[in-house]
């Protein structure tokens, strides 16, 4: 039963940690904190539901998403975030909050305001390891995010593309300067980050619902990435299954109600004893 | 074009510049106690609300115009408040005018509680904590059955004070227009202070403001005390007129809200706090007079108010920063000066180094 409750935790906390990613992306390159990165990921999956209506297979409507939500990404960078580029970061933030109520109500006009479900091509078989039964659907999301975060990993230290953006993240002006196209950079995190909540959301469908609200639940990502550390990729993944495990255990052995809030019980009290998170660095601030 | 000598120190911090400015400000409140006679009840009631989201303007302004702390949870406050005040009134038996000013500060003694931790934290962080604490009293409303009923809400009744009852709209109306303009300029005059002048030295530059002597610790703590002390007594307000309160009332939408207001009206000035109540109180009204001119499957969709209100915030921020005060001021200026108003007055310059945009 225990061990039982820690592995759905855990894969629900795959899902916080792909969440997370993407504000990690997001912020490493640009300093932003996108706060419609849940409603992405909603709209991730309802791409996907529509492919699969109109009777495409899982992995061409999965590709499907992946191209419109980068698509959407660079539009949304192109259009909203671009002007805005040195200003203010309470600016920039309140502009996420309002992109995220603008999708999230467009999706609404859209797709309707019922609770949907598709399973795609992700049968649900229960694999016994042991005592214990696990469904593959979570073994399948647990695999997809060791994957995705490994590749992503590899691809900020390793590729030049990557340690641009990570210059970009720096100092725009000095990046500029050294060559790199800030711009384009930009755009392409938005893109990747955009792609990156599509697969959270194709993959949280199979265990939650379908809705037009889902974008809610990537704010629970907030916990997770401040308690990795904002700014680190394996900081979002071991955040996210932090929070995802002990939201597990909380429903089981504590009181009606702390399952909701426990993880903003845990982001305060990380954020009152160690602000930069489990990996993240302490920066210095410039008068 | 105005001519402004000056001539001493005191002038630059007076509370209004020119004398014919209290004369406008004068008529202003003249033709608000008119406005029960003039308009049906419906415009009162809209006003009742108006007035009430003016309060907490004022307050997220204090906090977040004037001491550039972003709070992403003062839904918290407000709900503070409103229980505060339903509880005395209605469970204890405390009269409404001792319940309004405990609202006031059990929100500011809670303001203080989320103060102190915030004081480590800048910017984002401090708004994702703030947003983690509106969750965390969101979930105790709703837990706590013995004081708040939990999901069912608690009914209330509207003040009396002695023969005089504040049960119909109208009376209601002058009850919070009285409280608006005492507390405009009790904010007026704390902005004046010393202290009002630290808070914004602390928005300006933290490190800047400490090297002056000024400390952060406590400045901090005060803006959210007196910002969460704004919103409580707006809480106690809209409890007692709504009759009706529930855990729904004081969402995070309710917190954003909040935030969208100060935006669109204008960040660190109070009059930006009154244009942006106005507005956002306005603006459902303004979406469903516009509906009979929109095409059929526009006009139908039921997340119409929503999508504007989202697309009003980032158009707001992508063109006019400063919000509505900003803009009026920008009219105001081009005539005061009138052949020599220069483009670039009100341009913000551009910072591309992390830790300068924090």
């Amino acid at each position: 039963m225990l061990l039982q409750q820690i592995v759905n935790g855990c894969a629900m906390g795959c899902i916080y940690g792909l969440v997370a990613l993407g504000f990690v992306l997001i912020y490493k390159a640009t300093e932003i904190i996108n706060f419609a990165q849940g409603d992405l990921m909603m709209v991730g999956a309802f791409v996907v539901f529509t492919c699969l209506n109109l009777n495409i297979p899982f992995i061409p409507a999965f590709l499907i998403s992946l191209l419109f939500m980068a698509f959407m990404g660079i539009v949304i960078d192109r259009l909203v975030l671009r002007p805005l580029v040195g200003e203010p970061a309470f600016a920039i933030v309140m502009v996420t909050i309002g992109l995220g109520i603008f999708i999230r109500s467009i999706s609404g006009m859209v797709w309707g305001y019922d609770t949907f479900q598709f399973s795609g091509g992700l049968a649900d078989v229960p694999v016994r390891i042991g005592s214990v039964a696990l469904s593959s659907v979570n073994l399948w999301i647990m695999g997809v995010t060791v994957l995705l975060v490994v590749g992503l990993y590899l691809f900020f230290g390793r590729t030049k593309m990557g340690i641009s953006m990570e210059a970009a993240s720096q100092n725009q002006l000095a990046a500029y300067l050294m060559g790199i196209g800030v711009k384009g950079v930009f755009s392409k995190i938005w893109a990747i980050s955009a792609m990156v909540a599509a697969v959270a959301g194709i993959f949280l469908t199979p265990i939650q619902f379908l809705n037009y609200n889902m974008g809610f639940v990537g704010l629970k990502a907030f916990p997770a990435a401040v308690l990795g550390g904002f700014g680190s990729v394996p900081g979002a993944m071991v955040g996210g299954i932090i929070i995802g495990i002990s939201e597990a255990l909380a429903g089981i052995y504590l009181p009606d109600g702390f399952k909701d809030v426990f993880a903003w019980i845990i982001l305060i009290v990380v954020l009152m004893i160690r602000p930069e998170g489990i990996f993240g660095i302490q920066e210095r601030k410039r008068v | 074009m105005r001519f402004v000598k000056r001539l001493s120190y005191m002038q630059d911090i007076l509370l209004f510049n020119y004398p014919s400015t209290m004369v406008w400000y004068l008529v202003l409140v003249a033709a608000l106690l008119m406005v029960p006679l003039c308009f049906g009840q419906y415009w009162v009631s809209l006003m009742v609300f108006m007035g009430i989201y003016v309060i907490v303007a004022l307050g997220m302004n204090l906090l977040t115009g004037y001491t550039g702390q972003v709070s992403l949870g003062h839904a918290a406050f407000f709900a503070a408040g409103a229980y505060t005040s339903a509880v005395l009134t209605q469970k204890l038996g405390v009269s409404f005018w001792l319940a309004l000013p405990a609202a006031g500060v059990v929100g500011a003694l809670l303001g203080v509680i989320v103060g102190l931790p915030a004081l480590r934290l800048k910017g984002l962080y401090l708004a994702i904590a703030t947003m983690g604490f509106g969750f965390i009293v969101e979930e105790v409303i709703v837990q706590w059955d013995g004081a708040t009923n939990g999901v069912n809400g608690l009914l209330v009744t509207r003040p009396h004070l002695g023969p005089v009852s504040f049960e119909s709209d109208e009376s209601y109306y002058y009850l919070v227009l009285v409280t608006v303009v005492i507390l405009i300029i009790a904010l007026k005059n704390i902005l004046r202070t010393p202290t009002g002048r630290a808070f914004i030295a602390v928005r300006d530059s933290e490190v800047a403001a400490e090297s002056m002597g000024i400390r952060l610790s406590v400045y901090k703590t005060a803006a959210f005390c007196i910002s969460a002390f704004y919103t409580g007594i707006a809480g106690s307000l809209y409890t007692h007129f709504m009759l009706f309160i529930g855990p729904e009332n004081f969402d995070f939408m309710v917190s954003i809200s909040f935030l969208v207001m100060i935006l669109v009206g204008g960040l660190g000035s109070v009059h930006g706090a009154v244009f942006g109540a106005v507005f956002i109180t306005l603006l459902p009204e303004l979406i469903s007079l516009s509906k009979d001119f929109l095409p059929e499957f526009i006009a139908g969709q039921a997340g119409l108010q929503a999508a504007v209100y989202g697309l009003i915030l980032i158009l707001f921020i992508l063109f006019e920063p400063l919000g509505l005060y900003g803009r009026w001021l920008k009219v105001k200026h081009y005539f005061e000066q009138f052949p020599f108003y220069k483009k670039g007055t009100f341009k913000r310059v551009r910072k591309f180094h992390r830790t300068e945009q924090q």
